[in-house]
This record gives C-alpha cells, structure tokens and sequence, in this order.
C-alpha cells in the first residue's frame, strides 16, 4: 500500500506540521489576546506577554465590566442579536415556505424568487440607504440595525431547499387532513426541520452580533451603539470624541489589557455558540445547495 | 326504508362537499401569498426604495430639498469621477486587492483540501477541520483590532522579528506592505471555511479510483494528480468564475478596519472612498454616482459569471 512507503511516511510526518501550523495560526493571535487580558498592566503594554499571561489576574475585566458605555453597548448588542433573529427568522421561514411549493401549484413563484434574487444582484448602495433610513426617521433606533437586514436572501434559499427535500406525502396527508398552509408549516414542515432552522438562526445570530457598520452609519447617539459598533469606534478608530469619556475612563481605554478585555468580550459569544455551529454548518450548507 | 335512503344521499352529498372543499384548501394559494407578504414588503422598502434613491447620483442631491426637490445636472458626477485623479486610484486598488484575493483565495483552499485530503487520522483531521474554520465567524472589527495589536511597530510579530535578527516590517503603515498584509490576512480568515467545498466533491469521489490506480502501479503523488486533483478541477472553476463578481468588492469591513491615512493611496478602495466622500464629507451625489458605476458593474460581472460556470460546469443556481 502506498501509505508504508518511506517516502509517503515523509510526506506524513511534513503534512502533520505544516497544517499544524496552519492551525495554530488561525487560535494563537486569541490566545495572545486572552493572555494580555489577564496580565498585570506593565509587561502589557511593554509587550513581553506572549502565549501566557505575566502577573495573572482580573483587573482589565473589572474595569471593563464596570464601564458603563461597555455595559450598555453590550446590552444594545444582545438586544439587537436577539430581535434580528427573531424577526428575521419568521419572516424568511414563511417565505421560505411558500417558495418551497412548486411552480405547477403556486404559478406566482417564479415572479417571487426574481423579485428575492434581484436584491442579490444589485443593490443601492450605501448612500440612497442612508438616505431612505433619515426619511423614515429611524435614525438612531433598534428597527434601522433590524429591518434592513432582515431578509437574508441566501438564508432564506437555503431553507426554502430544506423544505423541499420534506417528503410531498406529508405535506399532502397534512392538507387532506384539513390543515391549511400555516398550521402545516407549524406542525409538519418546522418540526422536521429544526436542525436547519437551528443552523440558519445561529448563522443569523453570529451575523447580528458581529454587524458594526450599520450601527455607525445609522446610530450617531453613541449611548445607542450596539457592542461591534462601539469596539470599533474605541479600540480600532479610536475616537474618543463621540463617547466623551471622563478622564479615568480614558486611561482605562487606552490601556492594552483593558483592550483586549474587550476585544475578549466581544468575541466570546462566538466562540461559545460555534461549537454547535461547526456540527451543523458544513453538513446544513451541503444539504441545502442541493437541488432537484 | 326511505328515510334511511334519503340520509344515506345526504351523507353522500355532504362528503362530496368536503371532499370538494378540501381540493379547493389544496389548490388555494392565497396562504402562500400571505405569507410572502412580510418579506415581499420589508424587501420592497429596503432594497427596492434605495435602488430608487439612485437617481440621486444625477442630480445636484441637497438632503434639504430632498429627492423630489433637488436639481438634475446629467451625467455631471459620472465625468467628474473619471477625471477625479482619487477615484481613478481608487478604482485601480481595489482591481489590484480583490483580484489577488480571488486568485490566491481560490489556490490556498485547492492546496488545503489536498493536504487534508492525506490526512488518515480521523480525530486530527477533523480538529485541523474545527479550528480552521474559526476566524470565518469573527468579525473585522475584531480581527482588525487584534492585527492592529500584534502587527504594530512594537507588536508581538515585530518584536519576534526582531529577536531574529530581522528588521521591523511596517505592516499596516507602508503602501505596499499593507496590501501584502490585507491579501494574507483575507485568505488566513477564509481559506478554512473555502476548502469545505472542496472537500465535499473529494467526499464523492469512489475509493475504487485510487485502488485501481494502486494495482496498476501508480504512487500517491500520481494518484493525487490523476485523481484528486481532476475530481476538484470542476468546483474550482465554479467557485473562480462566480468569484469573478466580486472583483469590484476589495472587502470593506477589513480595509475600513485596518487602514490609516498613511496608506490611503495604495490601500483605498471604492468602498471606503464612498463613505467617506459622501457620508462623512456630505459629497451625496457623488458618492451615489460611484457606488452605481460600482454596482452596475457588479451586476453585469456577475450574471456574465453565472453563464460561464453553466457554460464551462453546468452549473446553475436557480
């Protein structure tokens, strides 16, 4: 067999390292930041800390944790994860499943998915929809972070392909039965389903959480910021201006610790659904990109 | 007698009504279209309104005044932008980043799935497959802010560097090392999560391939290159030729994250240029102009992409 040759056996053992390596590269840059975190403030910022704290303890969390403008930011962006999801969920789940019937039963739907599909291709950019979000005075509220990105036009495809692998003979039994669409949705399509409604709402909640950009187009009121927009307007643009700390506040910002605290902080709540993700992802991309 | 007829007809009737009703329940779609309202709406107001905003990008646009109000003046902000010596260079960036992104983004996965594919341990494999895929799931500002931290003059790359024996590397504050520094970073973020096609049509390849090339006296390597390698050929061109849509897109999220006026003429791209010019700088309607011109092109890019990969794999999304 070729795998007892010697010179596979090398190829072996430099294939190991290298995507060792590999991998390594994509954890270490975390580690490094989680083991700044827990450093005391001097070998910090004199940068000797490597892969493990120097002077291991708490501070830069206590701080952070106690930084009102933190405290609030990361309130914003909980509250604007889970009300993203949820409002984006239903819509594209009762979308999704109507747009799962076939075209010889529901004759509208090709004009339906044009009108999705189109939004994919092209788009008004940035400017009109600033523009749009001012005339409906939703500047500076939770809706302008919400609604515009409430139909994820790949989500959506994604589970309308779900429920079209759904056997036709449940559904059928179902509308014999005398159920109408929404209770066989309710009954029959979901629950068969959850894995990937599970998938597609935890790929929606990670796109929430980590979205940064609207916040700072359409939010100018920093007490309104979700936790992205606020780390990226302290810790990478750092301007300081729109949040008016007071001067303890800024010392504590500017320390490297306290930096990484919060960079630490915003990253765990990815880090602590990705497990479930990484189950379901690969196979849920699979199964959907499958079509008849 | 009768009486038991005439119930027995009526039952009758009245299951053929139910039946009927039922049919009419099965064939009935105004449910469907129900439930489609919602999204059709948002989607209405949130991406067909501002598609209608782009009439902006021929006006003089004055938020005052407002789209109604404000004065048309043609092909105005069109010229400008083609005689503005910044958009040139704009446009010209960001050709140069996405484009070495797209090509390097397709060879890195290619090479990874490969590798991976020689991997025979199962548990090893599939922790290289679990941590590789974590930085797809972490946002720019993040990345950008723990880059920033490790590549800056005192960082803990430079300082390694340095330990070495070899010079700091301005990573993010000269031109040229910046977009070193954006391709790289780009790839390292997404190539994990880019093999997982990969690896799925090397999953569908029969095993009875590499015995049969086993018997006939062919080692790993010509295994690799007669198999492996044609069994990825058709993803490939797929994923090349869709990519190809994206060649106007140099990545927002990670330039606006990781650049610096010191870097601005090689490291701007559309994107970011449009923010500032027209958000920050209040320059609407040329920002709108340049974003159409982006987009337009984006569109035509993208659906000549589409049949190419039907042309070239048979492939079809809709």
């Amino acid at each position: 067999m070729y795998y007892k040759t010697k010179g596979y056996k090398t190829f072996t053992v430099f294939n190991y390292a290298l995507l060792t390596l590999i991998c390594l590269s994509c954890v270490l840059p975390l580690i490094h930041i989680l083991a700044v975190s827990f450093s005391a403030s001097a070998p910090a910022n004199s940068n000797l800390v490597g892969l493990w704290p120097i002077g291991f303890n708490f501070e830069a969390y206590e701080k952070t944790l106690n930084n009102p403008n933190f405290h609030n930011a990361l309130l914003v962006g909980l509250q604007r994860t889970v009300l993203g999801t949820i409002i984006g969920m239903l819509l594209i789940t009762l979308a999704g499943y109507a747009l799962s019937k076939d075209s010889g039963h529901f004759k509208s739907r090709p004009i339906y998915m044009w009108y999705f599909l189109f939004t994919m291709l092209f788009s008004g950019g940035i400017v009109p929809s600033y523009m749009l979000i001012r005339e409906l005075h939703l500047m500076n509220t939770m809706w302008a972070l919400v609604l515009p990105v409430a139909i994820n036009v790949f989500n959506m495809v994604l589970l309308m392909n779900f429920f079209r692998a759904v056997p036709k003979e449940l559904e059928e039994a179902s509308l014999i039965d005398g159920a109408g669409h929404f209770r066989t949705l309710i009954s029959i399509y979901l629950p068969v389903s959850m894995p990937a409604i599970a998938t597609i709402s935890l790929f929606t909640m990670v796109m929430h959480w980590n979205s940064w950009f609207d916040g700072l187009l359409y939010i100018s009121d920093y007490r309104k910021y979700p936790l992205s927009t606020f780390l990226q307007t302290v810790i990478v643009q750092q301007d300081f201006n729109k949040i008016n700390p007071d001067i303890n506040e800024l010392k504590n910002i500017s320390q490297r610790t306290v930096k990484s605290a919060q960079i630490f902080i915003g990253t765990l709540p990815i880090l602590l659904v990705y497990p479930f993700l990484q189950r379901y992802f690969v196979k849920g991309i699979i199964l959907g990109a499958v079509k008849e | 007698m009768d009486n038991v007829a005439r119930a027995q007809l009526q039952d009758n009737v009245v299951a053929a009504k139910k039946r009927k009703r039922e049919k009419e329940k099965l064939s009935r779609t105004w449910p469907l279209h129900l439930m489609l309202l919602p999204a059709a709406i948002v989607t209405f107001i949130f991406a067909y309104m501002p598609m209608g905003g782009l009439v902006m990008a021929f006006q003089d646009f004055k938020p005052y005044d407002g789209i109604f109000g404000s004065k048309f003046v043609g092909l105005k902000h069109f010229e400008f932008m083609f005689q503005y010596p910044d958009s040139k260079e704009v446009i010209w960036n960001t050709l140069v980043i996405s484009s070495l992104k797209i090509v390097f983004g397709l060879i890195v996965p290619f090479v990874f799935a490969i590798l991976l594919n020689e991997v025979r341990k199962m548990a090893f494999k599939r922790t290289i497959q679990t941590l590789v895929y974590l930085p797809h799931f972490i946002s720019w500002v993040i990345l950008g802010a723990i880059l920033t931290d490790m590549l800056s003059s005192k960082g803990i790359v430079n300082s390694t560097l340095n330990s070495l024996g070899i010079q700091s590397i301005p990573w993010l504050a000269d031109g040229n090392w910046f977009r070193f520094t954006v391709v790289v970073s780009d790839i390292w973020q997404n190539f994990g999560f880019n093999t997982i096609v990969f690896l799925a049509s090397l999953a569908g390849v029969n095993p009875a391939l590499y015995e049969a090339a086993e018997v006939d006296g062919a080692n790993r390597w010509k295994q690799t290159l007669h198999i492996t390698v044609p069994a990825m050929i058709p993803i490939a061109v797929v994923v090349g030729t869709l990519s190809l849509g994206n060649i106007l897109n140099g990545g927002f999220d990670q330039i606006f994250n990781l650049y610096n006026t010191l870097v601005y003429d090689k490291g701007d791209i559309i994107d970011t240029f449009v923010y500032r010019t027209a958000i920050l700088n209040g320059q609407y309607s040329f920002g709108t102009a340049v974003g159409l011109f982006k987009s337009a092109i984006g569109l035509v890019l993208i659906v000549i992409s589409y049949r190419m990969a039907y042309k070239f794999a048979g492939y079809r999304i809709f």
